[in-house]
């Protein structure tokens, strides 16, 4: 990507804090238009936080940050009329029918009334909700539900679209359907900003991504780009019949780069995993199952923090 | 915590009503002009629910024909304070469509706002559009005076009926009470956003019940003790049932004005109270 693309979104020095807690630490970055850019890290680490602030639903408590170079603090309304927000929680409206929704909030926007509905129209057909348009929203699955907040984040034609752990709480099917339209948003030109948790879905989505920490970034770049600097290409997952893995460590030490000790198991990182698993047979060392597999982020997360994204 | 709060003219292209138009002279959180668009989304709600309509009108109905009848059959006459001889549903019904009024105002802004509030998260929703906290205070007051003028309307016709109406002053009483609900709305949505959970809702029947009891609204103010009168003078209710008979029986002088001003600083305080606190809690 040219560093000349043009700019949506920064942050300088942004920070966020709650009486004595601070939520988020002074942490700079930078959203080009039509890119696919986000947040990583464990619950906590900042990401909401974060987020509701570009959402501009939160004061920044200091630092620089500028939406289409306008401030949040003096432009909040505009902003937001160019935003689209898809919150952590569905904040769907139960005593509305799916169509409803979709006319009802984009009549939050001051939008007219013919607009809404034919924009309504595109909407639910792109959500897959169009069968259900005259149902209450209340019985509609978790994912039908995800779909109709993100149909409803739409409605404005945003020029940003904010998404906080889309996929939190879905089965892995609604999960796959919903990235499916997310890919389609982001060939269509949109900028997504998103948070999550799940490793496999910053890799799935983002073309850049900061890795967060206790309010902090420790890592920026691309999912390969971060693989590629701060873990090695494979790891090698050995799993013993032991409660504690710490004694494990050592017989194995030595063996690949470095290895870490969890809690069910040891990770030895090795540029070559079936290399480092004939070394530890022989050695000896009978572990009750080794496998070999490609670093992921949690690799990169565990490297840089000293912890597993999910616990 | 540090609540940055933005004072700002309303945007151009907002029609802002009266209400709105006032707001803006006080120190109010932002808004995008858009109140109106929150008062279309709690109409289109309520055409799913529409019995709510018929339970709110019947209430104060059936407190006409059970009092106004009954105890009109055992008192003939009630003199005013101001010394007019009318009979007792003649008396009562003023008081009873001032008392509809900040029921419906009240139950509107606390139970309702409070389920929107805490458990809908609509205001979440909403404040992620441009709209802004004073567009949600505004658009739900407004909403609760629209469905109020239906029921005290309502109202009005049936007491004309039921020949409780003596003057042509009486067209204002629904103005009159929009003014009431407009005062009990703001007051009673600005309480909601202290409230925890459904036990403080005890606190607003600690209110509402008393008042309407003894704003003179079964007997004239005179039948209190004097010290009690004056305590009943500052309530917000005693103004408004005075106001509403002052219009119904025609006995008006400019002390309506006072009921009216009264009115409306505790509405136009309780809008700016409510705005903040809502820019306090969802905007943090």
């Amino acid at each position: 990507m040219s560093g000349d693309d043009e700019i949506l979104l920064r942050a300088r020095g942004l920070t966020k804090t709650f009486g004595d807690f601070t939520a988020v630490d002074g942490i700079d970055f930078a959203v080009r238009k039509g890119e696919c850019f986000g947040f990583l890290g464990p619950n906590g680490a900042g990401k909401s936080s974060t987020m509701r602030m570009v959402g501009c639903v939160s004061p920044v408590t200091s630092g620089e940050l500028r939406l289409f170079d306008l401030d949040p603090a003096t432009d909040g309304p505009a902003i937001r009329a160019r935003l689209g927000s898809c919150p952590q929680r569905d904040t769907l409206d139960e005593e509305l029918t799916v169509q409803e929704n979709l006319w009802i909030y984009g009549r939050y926007f001051g939008l007219s009334r013919k607009e809404v509905r034919s924009r309504a129209t595109e909407l639910l057909d792109f959500a897959q909700l169009t069968e259900r348009a005259g149902d209450k929203v209340e019985p509609l699955s978790g994912g039908m539900k995800r779909r109709l907040t993100i149909a409803r984040s739409l409605i404005n034609s945003p020029e940003i679209l904010l998404l906080d752990e889309p996929t939190t709480g879905l089965d892995p099917q609604a999960r796959h359907v919903l990235w499916d339209r997310l890919f389609r948003l982001k060939r269509s030109g949109v900028t997504l900003v998103l948070t999550t948790h799940y490793m496999d879905e910053a890799e799935q989505l983002c073309d850049r991504l900061v890795v967060m920490d206790h309010g902090r970034i420790v890592a920026e770049g691309s999912p390969r780009q971060l693989i590629d600097q701060h873990s090695t290409r494979e790891v090698l997952e050995l799993r013993f019949d032991a409660d504690d893995h710490h004694g494990h460590a050592d017989a194995v030490a030595g063996i690949g780069d470095r290895v870490e000790v969890l809690p069910d198991r040891l990770l030895v990182y090795a540029d070559d995993g079936d290399a480092a698993a004939a070394q530890v047979h022989a050695r000896g060392v009978q572990p009750l199952s080794s496998l070999v597999r490609r670093s992921t982020l949690e690799d990169v997360f565990l490297t840089l923090t000293g912890r597993t994204l999910v616990d | 915590m540090t609540t940055t709060r933005t004072t700002r003219p309303a945007r151009p292209g907002g029609r802002p009503g009266g209400v709105g138009r006032l707001a803006r002279a006080l120190p109010m959180p932002a808004g995008a002009g858009l109140a109106r668009m929150l008062v279309e989304r709690n109409i289109t709600s309520f055409r799913h629910g529409w019995i709510a309509l018929v339970t709110g009108f019947a209430e104060p109905v059936f407190y006409l024909f059970s009092l106004g009848i009954g105890i009109g059959a055992l008192v003939r006459t009630v003199t005013t304070d101001s010394g007019m001889t009318v009979t007792y549903p003649q008396f009562v019904a003023p008081a009873l469509l001032a008392a509809s009024a900040m029921n419906g105002a009240v139950m509107d802004s606390t139970f309702n706002v409070f389920f929107k509030l805490k458990y809908a998260k609509l205001y979440d929703a909403v404040l992620a559009t441009p709209m802004g906290p004073r567009d949600v205070a505004v658009g739900e007051i407004s909403w609760s005076l629209i469905r109020g003028g239906m029921y005290s309307a309502a109202f009005l016709v049936v007491a004309l009926l039921a020949g409780a109406v003596r003057s042509w002053w009486a067209l204002l009483a629904l103005p009159a009470a929009i003014f009431i609900g407009f005062a009990f709305a703001a007051v009673g949505m600005f309480a909601t956003t202290f409230m925890r959970s459904w036990v403080d809702f005890d606190y607003i029947t600690l209110a509402i019940q008393p008042m309407f009891l003894f704003s003179a609204t079964f007997f004239p103010l005179s039948t209190y003790p004097d010290a009690l009168q004056w305590f009943v003078r500052l309530t917000p209710l005693y103004h408004g049932v005075a106001l509403e008979r002052a219009l119904m029986l025609g006995d008006v002088g400019w002390g309506v004005l006072a009921h009216v001003g009264y009115l409306v600083v505790l509405g136009v305080l309780g809008v700016v109270g409510a705005s903040r606190r809502l820019e306090r809690l969802l905007l943090s």
